[in-house]
């Protein structure tokens, strides 16, 4: 011990500022958030594959019109029909080469066809001789905006609708909710059919359907969330402060529940380009000659034997999305969740 | 002499976090004799929860015992063992009162299972056998009526009510070691009377050892034998009962004392510790009470102090009682407290 | 100590809040309850959970509607205020909460919460009035300026009950409502959150009602204590009256039950149980002042019985 007779002076307590100093780097809700979602890889993945896909779809905007990937040339249908997918490299099945059901070998379809050898459809052609790499294009940004647009609707009415709901309370309360029940009783499909009916079919009354069955479920979340959170205590202390009920929702109900708002529209996005693909299945979708990934898998289905490709690659577009947004949601339950911000 | 069931040694308990290693436990060591009652008194932040689930296995996934840290009890290190081989000691050898009866107990299955079922898992009784026996610590707990109870769900019992049936299902397997970590703080004053007043109860009749974690030192009066005072991750105190109340020697304890009203506290007489728990992401230099603390020494801020005795049963981390330390003068009621124990001792000289 | 009549600030007139009434479930919170909390005093509020204590200081502020019977601010009835009365009125009377972690809002920074009070009543007319404002709050409950930036969860217990206290304090109220500020703290932060709200009350003149479940914090706290049971009101009177000579069986019994910091006197404490079976007897009770300014809830028999333990 190297301690001498100075180091027994009485020196007292420090002041408050060293009394009360926190160590832990100031972190908002949001950071925390985002560094709990950043431990989830598949998450993370998924984020990126997400802004990637839709970064995609934007800029193909500018690049390729969807008027190029509709249209056709009826003269040479017989020369680009059903091509198969090539990417100019000995890759097999990636060659431009399919074997057809009962042949032995593999024929090269190109050669076959007489198609100009400079040209490749890297995903292949449809049944008029489209490339497949186009229409998957713009079906993906039609899928897309058809969903994003759906849900942002949804989000719009359903927090509104939940927000009011939950907050008056009452008989208010009361009325809206039988009101949800009654909308989420009639079955969808009549609902498309009759809008279908009236705005005569197209991406805006796919939108509408999609959008007002939707907001039902988002209503309900967000209604149950007001009434937990407006007993808390600092939705009190704003109300005995004067605060309005608008402001007291803006600045202290939707901020506490944007968890389970987001987590709801990740959600909500993979259910409602799942939904427009059912629509397209059922021919209540996407008036041809604009596709959707819904109206290309169900125009190409009743060929899968013979060119699995033209159902496959739309398929794969539609899951790998639908999967980014479920995975991503399921990281953002966890990142939102407050019983691990423990740690 | 004294004969300990549990032995504690130079615990450390880190956790790992996005912000770096917390130290929620910095060297604790202490002994549990058989059919004592061991205080473990402290803030919040202090370290007293962490030992306890230490104890119980019940630590998060993030926690790091280093290797030198030890628990023994009947000859084995605790630390050693697998989950598997905890699931057959706790409940059983060890078990647990919550603090919140509201979350502690299950809200789907009946009472009268809930506290069926240790017996049923760790002394392999029929469940018919296991029910009998759970009547009875029903009524061992003062559950009224038990009878018509038995098949109650939690959410039908008031809050004083379910505790007893926590405290039941901590006792139904006989444990040697109670572990209760704020088993009183979540009720009201006459139903915490009434649930210590049973736990008094029970341990006479059972002779198991108790370790009652706690911030209260009111609720510490009535029920320890032995007090150990925690702070910011270490024992800084310890000895028997009345020496922590009537001879208490370190400032926080002091300070913990001073903070409580007591019948002659009159307005203005209330001195509260000032300041705020350290951080332990970055456990300051020496000791770590120096900058509440209005005794402090310069060396405070340098070294951290070791034990020093008081008694054979008492010593205290405090550099006050190294030889080289000024006199202190502590505070008024702390004076007449130790006024009291020179009384006390004098009494028992004489005797 | 009180030689002229003091002003009453606030007044309770047979107040009722009944929930679910007329049903089955009916719960009567708050039973016929009058009392009067003078100007610059403490009046603590005591009794068990489900007595009523909360939804008494939640009633006072309009933040539950009375079902009937009266309640006056500084003279005036609030009972029934709306719109601008009621904002107004919401400036004199501010709460704290129990719990300090369920009463800040965890996505908002230290020095908005703080702000809040200041915001909706416009009382700063720049950011910079604004900033020097959550300061000097701050600075009156002992916390640091960094700590302005900083979110509810990185503070202690303690830490956050101050900042709530500040955020009351933020519109300059006469009247505090303290509902069970310390019940979930630590011992030792208790004191110092109790000494804090001493010093305020001096330093800015106000007036206190103090609701708890520990009559030893109250005692020392208060000047006039109140004790509640099943919404009623069963004793009232002054701090030293209250907590050295209760007179009601059921406040004799919560005295028994306070744990005190000494093992010789734990060692002998008694507690006494309580026999509830006395309030429901459906016998008409009403407030009877056995000693100058000491109340207790009885029948005329009764009050001869409690006149007689006084001797």
């Amino acid at each position: 011990m190297a301690a001498n007779t100075q180091d027994f002076v009485i020196v007292g307590a420090q002041d408050s500022e060293a009394n009360e100093h926190i160590a832990k780097p100031a972190l908002s809700f949001w950071q925390d958030a985002w560094r709990r979602l950043k431990l989830n890889k598949l998450a993370v993945i998924s984020l990126w594959f997400l802004a990637f896909i839709l970064a995609f779809a934007f800029v193909s905007n500018f690049v390729m019109p969807q008027q190029q990937a509709n249209s056709f040339n009826s003269d040479k249908v017989g020369v680009y029909k059903n091509l198969p997918p090539k990417s100019g490299l000995p890759i097999p099945g990636w060659s431009g080469q399919i074997k057809a059901p009962g042949d032995t070998t593999s024929t090269d379809v190109y050669a076959s066809q007489n198609v100009p050898k400079s040209e490749k459809f890297i995903l292949g052609t449809d049944n008029i001789g489209r490339s497949l790499a186009k229409r998957v294009t713009v079906g993906l940004r039609i899928s897309l905006l058809v969903a994003l647009v759906a849900t942002f609707i949804d989000l719009l009415v359903g927090v509104a609708y939940g927000v009011l709901s939950g907050w008056k309370g009452g008989w208010v309360d009361n009325v809206m909710q039988r009101i949800i029940e009654i909308l989420s009783s009639v079955p969808n499909l009549i609902i498309v059919t009759m809008l279908g009916l009236v705005l005569g079919g197209g991406v805006l009354s796919i939108i509408l359907a999609i959008a007002m069955t939707g907001w039902l479920g988002m209503a309900r979340q967000v209604r149950n969330m007001t009434l937990t959170l407006k007993e808390r205590d600092y939705v009190l202390a704003a109300k005995s402060l004067g605060e309005s009920s608008f402001k007291i929702a803006i600045k202290h109900l939707i901020p506490n529940m944007a968890g389970t708002i987001i987590v709801q529209i990740m959600m909500t996005v993979p259910t409602a380009i799942m939904f427009e693909a059912v629509l397209s299945a059922i021919n209540l979708g996407v008036k041809p000659p604009t596709a959707s990934l819904g109206s290309l898998i169900s125009d190409a289905s009743s060929m899968l034997q013979f060119y699995p490709y033209q159902v496959l690659i739309p398929s794969a577009m539609l899951v790998l999305v639908s999967l980014a947004f479920i995975l991503l949601g399921d990281g953002l339950r966890d990142a939102f969740d407050p019983r691990a911000s423990e740690d | 002499m004294s004969n300990p069931i549990l032995k504690v040694e130079n615990l450390h308990v880190n956790f790992n976090t996005y912000a770096g290693t917390v130290q929620a436990i910095r060297d604790v060591s202490f002994d549990l004799n058989q059919g004592e009652t061991l205080a473990i008194v402290g803030e919040s932040g202090s370290g007293k929860s962490v030992t306890t689930k230490t104890l119980m296995g019940l630590n998060a996934k993030n926690a790091l015992i280093p290797d030198n840290s030890r628990l023994i009890f009947k000859d084995r290190n605790l630390l050693d063992l697998t989950e598997s081989d905890w699931q057959s000691v706790r409940g059983n050898e060890i078990a647990m009162i919550f603090q919140d009866p509201m979350t502690s107990l299950d809200p789907t299955m009946k009472i009268g299972m809930q506290i069926a079922e240790p017996l049923i898992k760790h002394r392999n009784m029929k469940k018919e056998d296991a029910l009998k026996r759970a009547l009875e610590l029903m009524k061992g707990v003062g559950i009224p009526d038990s009878e018509e109870h038995i098949n109650d769900y939690p959410h039908q019992w008031s809050g004083g009510m379910r505790q007893r049936a926590v405290v039941a299902i901590a006792l139904a397997a006989d444990p040697e070691i109670l572990i209760a970590d704020e088993p009183t703080t979540a009720l009201d004053v006459t139903i915490q009377a009434q649930i210590l007043n049973l736990m008094k109860t029970l341990q006479k009749d059972t002779g198991s050892s108790i370790i009652f974690i706690t911030h209260d030192l009111g609720v510490v009066a009535g029920m320890a034998n032995r007090v150990a005072v925690m702070y910011a991750g270490k024992i800084v105190e310890y000895g028997t009962v009345d020496e922590i109340f009537f001879n208490p020697q370190h400032p926080y304890t002091w300070g913990l004392l001073n903070s409580m009203p007591t019948t002659d506290t009159q307005q203005g007489g209330l001195q509260a510790i000032p300041g705020t728990p350290p951080d332990l992401l970055e456990p300051p230099k020496g000791d770590a009470f120096a900058s509440r603390n209005a005794y402090a020494l310069a060396i405070d801020s340098k070294e951290e102090p070791p034990f020093f005795r008081v008694s054979d049963t008492h010593y205290a981390a405090t550099w006050l009682l190294d030889e080289r330390a000024p006199k202190v003068t502590p505070p008024v009621k702390i004076q007449k407290r130790w006024a009291h124990w020179r009384e006390m001792q004098e009494q028992e000289s004489q005797a | 100590m009180m030689d002229e009549t003091p002003k009453k600030l606030v007044e309770l007139k047979d107040l009722q809040l009944y929930f679910n009434q007329g049903k089955s479930n009916e719960v009567r919170a708050i039973d016929h309850v009058s009392f009067d909390i003078y100007e610059g005093e403490v009046f603590g509020l005591v009794g068990e959970s489900g007595s009523g204590k909360t939804t008494i200081g939640r009633a006072i502020l309009k933040l539950y509607e009375p079902t009937a019977g009266q309640i006056l601010f500084d003279g005036q009835d609030v009972t029934h205020l709306k719109h601008k009365h009621l904002s107004e009125f919401r400036k004199d009377a501010q709460m704290i909460f129990q719990d300090p972690q369920a009463s800040l809002n965890g996505r908002m920074k230290v020095r908005d919460i703080i702000a809040e009070g200041i915001d909706i009543n416009k009382l700063a007319k720049n950011k910079a009035e604004r900033d020097a404002k959550v300061q000097h709050l701050l600075d009156l409950v002992g916390l640091n300026k960094d700590h302005a930036t900083r979110y509810p969860h990185e503070f202690s217990g303690g830490q956050r009950q101050r900042i709530g206290i500040a955020r009351a304090l933020a519109v300059d109220p006469k009247f505090i409502i303290a509902d069970e500020p310390i019940s979930a703290l630590d011992v030792s932060i208790q004191a110092q959150v109790v000494n804090l709200m001493k010093e305020l009350q001096t330093e800015h003149s106000l007036t206190y009602l103090f609701i708890a479940h520990d009559l030893s914090m109250v005692k020392y706290i208060s000047d006039r204590i109140g004790v509640m049971h099943w919404g009623k009101l069963l004793e009232i009177g002054t701090a030293d009256a209250v907590y050295n000579h209760p007179l009601h069986p059921y406040t004799k019994s919560l005295l028994s039950a306070i744990p005190v910091p000494d093992p010789e006197v734990e060692s002998m404490r008694q507690h006494i149980e309580y026999d509830a079976s006395i309030e429901t007897d459906g016998k008409e009770r009403q407030m009877v002042e056995i000693n100058p300014g000491h109340f207790v809830l009885a029948t005329p028999e009764e009050v001869s019985v409690y006149k007689n333990q006084q001797k």
